[in-house]
């Protein structure tokens, strides 16, 4: 199963391979990572989303939550939450093509942010399963590369992932 | 405020600490940090490897429950520390450890005696820092006391570069600490508390295992009371042996893969577990789907993830065992117990019959360790044991009942860590007849460490039970590999008394049954650090045992399969 973790961490050097490392240790493979500063500048916010059996998840947030760099965790897989990733998309385009292209675009609510003689780079947001779609349309163009940012999660509501710790705001 | 260098910082620091003993060996990247030791009041004592300095401090931490403190150089001064902080971290042993590191602009370019320390060492200590510059380094020497010595205690490592040890700084040592994400949970629930309570008065046939949880946070006190209010038989873990009288009658032994009969047996039948300060290691349990199978459980730790981690728990409770062991005491309401003790009963008679006695004529080691716990009973004795057979057989057989009297390597289980441990344990206890009992193999790993007990003098007795093998190795290959021998005879071996002899330490030998007792009682009237190589059948097992990944009343004897 696919897991959402936002997780607070102290903004100092170091701390990702803490992290990174616990989740290689238990055998987990991250699936996407996406680090951040919040509004708190010593506070990053990553987002991780790995895949693997619930209790190995459970032992793995535990052994987190005892990284003294770790200020929360929270996961946010079964919480009403906004979840989004941004992907770049170069894709092969003649004349011929750009506007088929360009019409899948806007259906995505996607934007062009580069033209050339022989491809478009897209922009799109989404979550995952929007992501996918338009992959396996443009597919049928000629995908030249990829590039992902990875999730990023907020949940949906006045309450912050932070609640509870100090007050602070994010 | 007092204006200083990083190195006379970390001085300060410590005698604010009140950790004035220090185990260590110096070099390029810690010059600065040993020449502001060399006129003050910490008493430093120098190992003759990086790894007999570490194992020192982790058995001074275990025998006087204080942090243990070591300093190391950069480079392969801190790579030689990692068994011992693996050792201790394994164990949740309370360590501050110093390294130099090369300076700061030289950080990341392999420089001279240039190891990344704190990258290597994530893994295995509780928190590691890098410091920046000498102004934090005053709440950074702060934050690691507190974190080694709170919640489940642990090795935290301070990497210093040598400019920073240079490097003038105001020294504010803060009083207080606060670690945003560190908060550990130390009173139980008073609710799930009171649930446990309900569920021990319930059972029928309840059972406590104890480990060294019970140690570090000091609960035997409460656990013995526990035991005489509810008439609950105990066993213990490797760790937690020492948290429980010995010799009480409600005490059924150490469980688990060299455990006794009564406390295997009473697991497999047990209807209600209490688990406290222990983590179910698969030498205690054996095949996990039979361990306690018919058990609720209840499982008390201060560390939130070792619950639910190998065993489903019916009531964690998170906190300090001492803590929640009070608390429990204050209402408790025990249930009838008698029945279960009588069966109880019958497992420890049949463990009693169970006597080592086919060649009288032959130094065995079980004979060995009853001996010198004879020996020692009207003195405050610490034992210290490396790993293999004689560290299980002195388990077995060494009557422990207080805490914090055995110092064995129980997670990490390495070789080489008895005797600079024992070194360590007789520093902290000057009064104490410290043994370490050890084995040709694994005294030969830090070997070098004689002249650390003969240089200070430290009446260590060394007691080492030769048997020409690595013997649980060697046991494992006759139980389990059709007794081929692949590289377990330890044919070689020197002679230890001379070796003992050229670092001014006497050794006597034995080799005969009748020299035994004389020996051991030359060891303890003899002044200063002793050897005693003990001279025994190469080819003896440590039984009872259960095989690997086998259910805990599967016992393999001397008789074969029971």
């Amino acid at each position: 199963m696919k897991h959402v973790l936002a997780v607070l961490v102290e903004n100092k050097p170091g701390v990702l391979a803490r992290i990174a490392g616990l989740f290689s240790r238990r055998g987990f493979n991250i699936d996407s990572l996406a680090v951040g500063e919040t509004l708190d500048p010593n506070i990053s916010r990553m987002t991780i989303t790995v895949t693997g059996d619930s209790s190995t998840l459970e032992q793995v947030v535990k052994q987190l939550n005892k990284l003294v760099n770790v200020i929360k965790i929270s996961n946010v897989t079964e919480d009403p939450a906004v979840i989004r990733e941004l992907m770049l998309i170069k894709v092969q385009a003649d004349p011929q093509t750009r506007s088929d292209i360009q019409q899948i675009v806007e259906t995505f609510r996607g934007k062009v942010v580069d033209v050339s003689l022989d491809s478009l780079v897209i922009e799109i947001t989404g979550d995952e399963e929007k992501l996918e779609a338009i992959k396996i349309l443009l597919q049928h163009f000629g995908i030249r590369e990829v590039v992902r940012t990875g999730k990023v999660a907020i949940l949906r509501g006045s309450k912050t992932t932070r609640e509870g710790y100090g007050g602070l705001v994010d | 405020m007092k204006k200083m260098k990083g190195s006379e910082m970390v001085i300060s620091a410590l005698e604010k600490e009140q950790a004035t003993i220090v185990f260590g060996y110096p070099g390029g990247a810690v010059l600065p940090l040993y020449d502001s030791l060399y006129d003050s009041s910490i008493q430093h004592y120098l190992s003759r490897h990086e790894q007999g300095a570490v194992h020192a401090a982790d058995g001074y931490a275990r025998s006087t429950g204080k942090p243990g403190v070591v300093f190391a150089t950069s480079g392969p001064g801190a790579t030689n520390l990692v068994t011992g902080i693996a050792t201790a971290y394994m164990d949740s042993v309370p360590l501050v450890i110093f390294t130099g590191q090369v300076g700061s602009g030289a950080i990341g370019t392999d420089a001279f005696q240039e190891a990344d320390i704190t990258g290597i060492t994530i893994p295995i200590t509780k928190h590691n820092f890098l410091v920046n510059s000498a102004q934090e380094l005053p709440k950074i020497i702060k934050e690691a006391f507190h974190l080694a010595s709170t919640g489940r205690n642990g090795p935290v490592l301070i990497d210093l570069p040598k400019d920073i040890q240079d490097e003038i700084g105001e020294f504010d040592y803060p009083e207080k600490v606060d670690i945003q994400g560190y908060k550990p949970t130390i009173e139980g629930h008073p609710g799930q508390i009171t649930r446990a309570v309900k569920m021990i008065k319930k059972a029928q046939k309840p059972l406590i295992i104890g480990g060294g949880g019970i140690i570090r946070s000091g609960a035997s006190e409460h656990l013995y009371k526990l035991v005489e209010e509810s008439q609950i038989p105990v066993c213990l873990t490797l760790m937690g042996l020492g948290g429980f009288p010995g010799d009480h009658p409600l005490f059924l032994g150490m469980l688990g893969m060299h455990g006794t009969r009564a406390a295997n047996y009473a697991v497999m039948e047990t209807d209600l577990i209490i688990a406290v300060g222990m983590r179910f290691d698969d030498r205690v349990t054996g095949h996990l789907p039979s361990f306690g199978a018919n058990a609720n459980v209840i499982h008390i730790d201060v560390d939130p993830a070792e619950i639910g981690k190998n065993i489903q728990v019916d009531i964690p409770i998170v906190g300090d065992v001492s803590l929640v062991l009070k608390r429990m005491l204050k209402n408790f309401n025990p249930g009838d117990t008698s029945e279960w003790l009588q069966k109880v009963k019958e497992w420890k008679e049949e463990d009693r019959k169970f006597v080592n006695c086919e060649s009288p004529e032959a130094v065995k080691t079980p004979e060995i360790i009853k001996t010198i716990f004879n020996k020692t009973e009207d003195r405050e004795t610490v034992i210290a044991t490396d790993v293999g057979q004689h560290q299980m057989w002195t388990a077995q057989h060494f009557c422990f009942s207080r805490p914090r009297t055995l110092l064995s390597s129980g997670g990490l289980g390495t070789m080489g860590y008895g005797f600079p441990a024992s070194i360590g344990a007789q520093v902290g206890k000057p009064d104490a007849t410290v043994f370490c009992i050890t084995g040709d193999g694994s005294f030969q790993m830090n070997i070098q460490e004689l002249a650390t007990a003969a240089h200070y003098q430290l009446p260590v007795k060394i007691m080492i039970i030769n048997n020409s093998f690595l013997g649980m190795v060697r046991q494992w290959q006759e139980l389990f590999f059709n007794r081929r021998y692949s590289s377990t005879s330890l044919a070689g071996n020197p002679d230890f008394c001379k070796v003992a002899e050229a670092y001014g330490v006497p050794g006597k030998r034995v080799s005969q049954v009748d020299e035994m007792e004389s020996a051991i009682d030359w060891a303890l009237s003899t002044e200063g650090p002793v050897v005693v190589e003990f001279v025994v059948e190469t080819e003896d097992n440590v039984f009872p045992m259960v095989a690997p990944n086998r259910p805990l009343n599967e016992i393999i004897d001397k008789r074969g399969t029971k």
